[in-house]
């Protein structure tokens, strides 16, 4: 061993026959990886959904057969809303017969502005008491179901406690076509 | 001519941390996503503001395509599997036809009338798109509403275990689509289920909005 030093004694100079090791880089061209990178993300981006889908329950009442057994609602404390086609809502409060038809039927869409079904629900729940407020919805032959969910979630969104799905009668549907039927040639 | 020389620079970027980044991006979308389910019945679902998410274990779908027309599915897990065979058997028993057991459990939906189980069960599965098929007939005007019959038979499969009724409609379909499907669930006293829809943000002001921000929580 200690030949081998005085023979390399001058100083980093190595001895003849020894060859130089070249100094290789360390650096690796990055760019085919950032390529296959990105390739994955637009691959992971188009086959995969963010958002899971969610559940909204809905519970329904047992069929009473029995008109006595049916749930009544008072009169004053009742919001009916009407589902049309093309998106159009209309709703009454109490009870409609025929002498009063035309002044109470009213008409709304789904939106939250001054003429929303939303204000409207509001408005008549700080109007009534809570044990009295029941919505009832019913959704005509025309509607979509969209229509009827988002119905329904304007009762969760408003946090009304009850709220019925009843099949929409004769005179109302009329009642609707009636309204469409005027909206339509006033355009 | 005094032309000052410009050094010649090199255009090679350092590439590492645009590397970084684009591994970053990669890892938080393989984390975060969930693949696509393969959908061979086109549906688009209505938002709400449900929160809870649509439970994947021990379901019965029952789906509601932009035309009206209803398909049923169950899950895929083995006690799912397990299910549908014995749903199989009810159907063979009860309504007199036969066809290929097999091939009914491996079918990811069915939507067609009990006469026409063995001809549907023989349509590849890749050809069997939600726009080619007839549907579970549930329409109580025309050819009676069949689908209660469905129903029953899968619930009388799930009797003494759970069941999550699910109903996916389409925003596009009628109304009389999704009643004659509730009058099916509650001919059957199935009077629980749940509808899968996007989750949507609370609307600000309502009172559900200041339900949640007192930190209430709500009853799903």
């Amino acid at each position: 061993m200690a030949e081998m030093d005085t023979s390399s004694g001058g100083g980093h100079k190595k001895g003849p026959g020894v060859k130089k090791g070249k100094k290789l880089s360390t650096r690796v061209d990055l760019t085919p990886m950032v390529d296959l990178g990105f390739l994955l993300i637009t691959f992971f981006i188009f086959t995969t959904t963010m958002s899971q889908p969610t559940a909204m329950k809905l519970n329904l009442p047992k069929d009473a057969d029995k008109p006595e057994d049916q749930n009544k609602a008072k009169e004053s404390g009742a919001l009916t809303v009407l589902l049309g086609k093309d998106n159009h809502v209309f709703y009454y409060e109490g009870i409609m017969d025929n002498s009063n038809a035309s002044s109470k039927f009213k008409s709304a869409n789904f939106g939250s502005g001054e003429d929303g079904l939303r204000m409207e629900i509001m408005r008549k729940k700080a109007s009534t008491p809570d044990k009295d407020f029941v919505v009832v919805i019913k959704p005509g032959a025309e509607c979509t179901y969209k229509n009827v969910v988002d119905a329904l979630d304007e009762m969760s969104i408003n946090d009304v406690k009850r709220y019925a799905l009843v099949d929409i009668s004769d005179v109302e549907t009329k009642l609707i076509q009636l309204t469409e039927g005027a909206a339509a040639g006033a355009k | 001519m005094g032309r000052p020389k410009i050094p010649r620079k090199s255009t090679a970027i350092d590439m590492t941390a645009m590397c970084d980044v684009a591994f970053l991006l990669l890892s938080f979308f393989i984390l975060t996503t969930k693949f696509k389910p393969a959908e061979a019945i086109a549906v688009t679902t209505p938002s709400s503001v449900a929160s809870k998410v649509a439970p994947d274990k021990d379901v019965v779908l029952v789906t509601i395509d932009p035309t009206g027309k209803v398909f049923l599915s169950m899950g895929d897990d083995k006690n799912d599997l397990a299910k549908k065979g014995e749903l199989a058997d009810e159907i063979m028993k009860t309504k007199g036809v036969t066809f290929d057991k097999q091939k009914f459990v491996k079918a990811h939906f069915w939507g067609c009338s009990f006469t026409q189980l063995p001809a549907y069960l023989n349509i590849p599965e890749e050809n069997r798109k939600g726009n080619l098929l007839a549907g579970i007939p549930a329409d109580s005007t025309k050819g009676g509403n069949e689908f209660g019959e469905w129903i029953a038979l899968v619930k009388n499969v799930y009797v003494g275990s759970k069941m999550n009724l699910l109903l996916k409609g389409d925003n596009a379909s009628k109304y009389p689509a999704f009643k004659s499907v509730i009058d099916a669930f509650k001919k059957n006293d199935l009077l629980k289920f749940q509808m899968v829809t996007n989750p949507e943000s609370i609307p600000t002001g309502t009172e559900l909005w200041k339900q949640s921000m007192k930190g209430e929580k709500r009853e799903e």
